[in-house]
């Protein structure tokens, strides 16, 4: 592990739940009559991320939405320069996404290569009405023509910064929290 | 993981890194169920399939997972090529190399020609079956395939019948099988037994005491037709009756709801009935499915031109 030189607390528990309330109020706002639409979290932390939303869309909006998860390393345009190999968590889509509203989760947008990754893989899975991306923390640095339909915050950072954003339901994370963290870049 | 160059046989994997192959190959195994069979890690990298001995189904297993992860497929025809002129494994290599491959899927019937090869290319090389010594992605599958029936292997047996001798499979799958804590025996005709068996490898000469043992899992080996012209025993007929999957001991299976493996293709009459082929806890037909996921696992981990193996 690198040493840290710096981390500092970006959004507390509270907070962070608030992020997601509001994220799930504007998908209810864009979506009022949906039937059939789907959540998809990024692995990892996107997946819980898509819970959280789907969780509120159901008990503050009567909303009910089916959840799914990708796995884009297959996916990803530096997989071959990878020294550690990442073992695969598979993508579960348990559902037809054809001619769905399909809205992507992830928990951080930087460069925009995960999510040009994740909309590939989701292609794979057939044809949706529509592709979104919903974002707990949007941050600048991006590489990609791409941005969030539904974000919970939006900073910006020095480029040796990263977000670090912690979800109770993934091991050894322990808490909700975002972190702004001054370490070395990595491939995440 | 830390990718690797090439994979040669089993006893130079790691446990870690055994693990890894089986637990990639589950997703893999779930693409084909998808309408779109294909992932792209592969894209742009070629994959030769380089076989001296004939083979079907492990040749199109290779092929197959090379396709669903995206790479370029081809096929080295040795019997038009110019081997049949007497041009050298190295000369053969060296004309690959030209060629700027990824990885070269070797099968050949001596062993060590694929270790050959690799010291040879920086492509990546994965040993399909050398002679008697190796088959590491069969050992991989039929693990795999052990796995999904059975969860943890730990404790329980495995009864390997027919040609030990002449078979790499045997070798591959039962040092696997060991390895991820099941007990192994053998049960062949002692023209087939090999002289020399790990201590902890118990040996059978009959069913009957074979059964006594409780397998868990019975794996059958094809009886190769070339052997049935050498005296290794009488006829065809005879080890079937002695040590085939008649159907009264396939009566033993179905009470005792054992499984059964074997690695293809099978000589019914043989070493199995048509009974045999269609009993239920039979996994033949889950391992040739297996057999092209744990491949993309295994062509997933490999990197040409990584540092191989001291």
């Amino acid at each position: 592990m690198p040493t840290l030189t710096h981390r500092r607390l970006h959004l507390d528990q509270t907070k962070m739940a608030e992020c997601i309330q509001r994220l799930a109020a504007e998908i209810a706002k864009a979506h009022p009559n949906a039937t059939n639409l789907a959540l998809v979290g990024i692995h990892k932390r996107g997946v819980p991320l898509a819970y959280r939303i789907a969780h509120r869309l159901r008990t503050d909006h009567d909303l009910t939405c089916v959840v799914g998860t990708i796995d884009i390393t297959q996916y990803r345009d530096d997989l071959g320069s990878f020294t550690i190999l990442p073992r695969l968590e598979g993508s579960d889509i348990p559902f037809d996404i054809d001619d769905a509203p399909v809205v992507l989760c992830d928990e951080v947008l930087f460069t925009g290569r995960s999510v040009r990754a994740a909309i590939d893989a989701l292609m794979d899975f057939g044809r949706p009405r529509c592709v979104e991306l919903a974002t707990l923390i949007d941050r600048d640095g991006r590489e990609f023509p791409i941005q969030p339909t539904y974000c919970g915050d939006r900073i910006t950072l020095p480029a040796d910064q990263r977000v670090a954003v912690r979800f109770v339901e993934i091991e050894d994370d322990n808490e909700d929290a975002v972190y702004i963290e001054s370490a070395p870049l990595s491939q995440a | 993981m830390t990718p690797r160059k090439d994979l040669l046989d089993i006893a130079s994997l790691s446990n870690e890194e055994i693990e890894f192959v089986l637990a990639n190959a589950a997703p893999f195994k779930d693409l084909f169920r998808r309408s779109v069979k294909k992932v792209p890690p592969l894209r742009g990298r070629t994959v030769l399939t380089l076989f001296y001995e004939p083979s079907t189904r492990t040749r199109s297993s290779f092929e197959v997972a090379a396709s669903r992860l995206s790479a370029d497929v081809t096929h080295f025809d040795v019997e038009f090529s110019s081997v049949v002129k007497g041009e050298s494994i190295l000369d053969t290599v060296e004309t690959l190399e030209a060629m700027q491959l990824d990885y070269i899927v070797v099968r050949h019937k001596q062993a060590g020609i694929p270790n050959l090869i690799a010291r040879n290319t920086a492509a990546s090389v994965i040993n399909a079956g050398d002679g008697w010594h190796a088959h590491p992605t069969q050992a991989l599958l039929d693990a795999f395939t052990a796995r999904e029936v059975l969860e943890d292997l730990r404790g329980r047996r495995a009864l390997i019948v027919g040609d030990i001798q002449h078979s790499r499979v045997a070798r591959s799958t039962s040092l696997i099988f060991r390895r991820l804590g099941m007990e192994v025996a053998y049960l062949a005709p002692g023209s087939l037994m090999p002289r020399q068996i790990p201590d902890e490898i118990t040996t059978f000469g009959n069913w009957q005491d074979a059964f006594d043992w409780k397998p868990d899992i019975v794996y059958l080996l094809r009886v190769q037709s070339e052997r049935l012209d050498e005296p290794f025993f009488p006829s065809a007929t005879e080890y079937h009756n002695n040590f085939g999957l008649t159907d009264a001991r396939l009566k033993v299976l179905n009470d005792r709801k054992l499984w059964l493996m074997h690695p293809g293709p099978v000589n019914r009459g043989v070493e199995i009935t048509d009974a045999g082929m269609n009993y239920e806890r039979s996994l033949i037909n889950q391992q040739v499915e297996n057999g092209i996921a744990v491949r993309m696992s295994v062509l997933y981990w490999l990197r040409p031109g990584a540092a191989p193996v001291a």
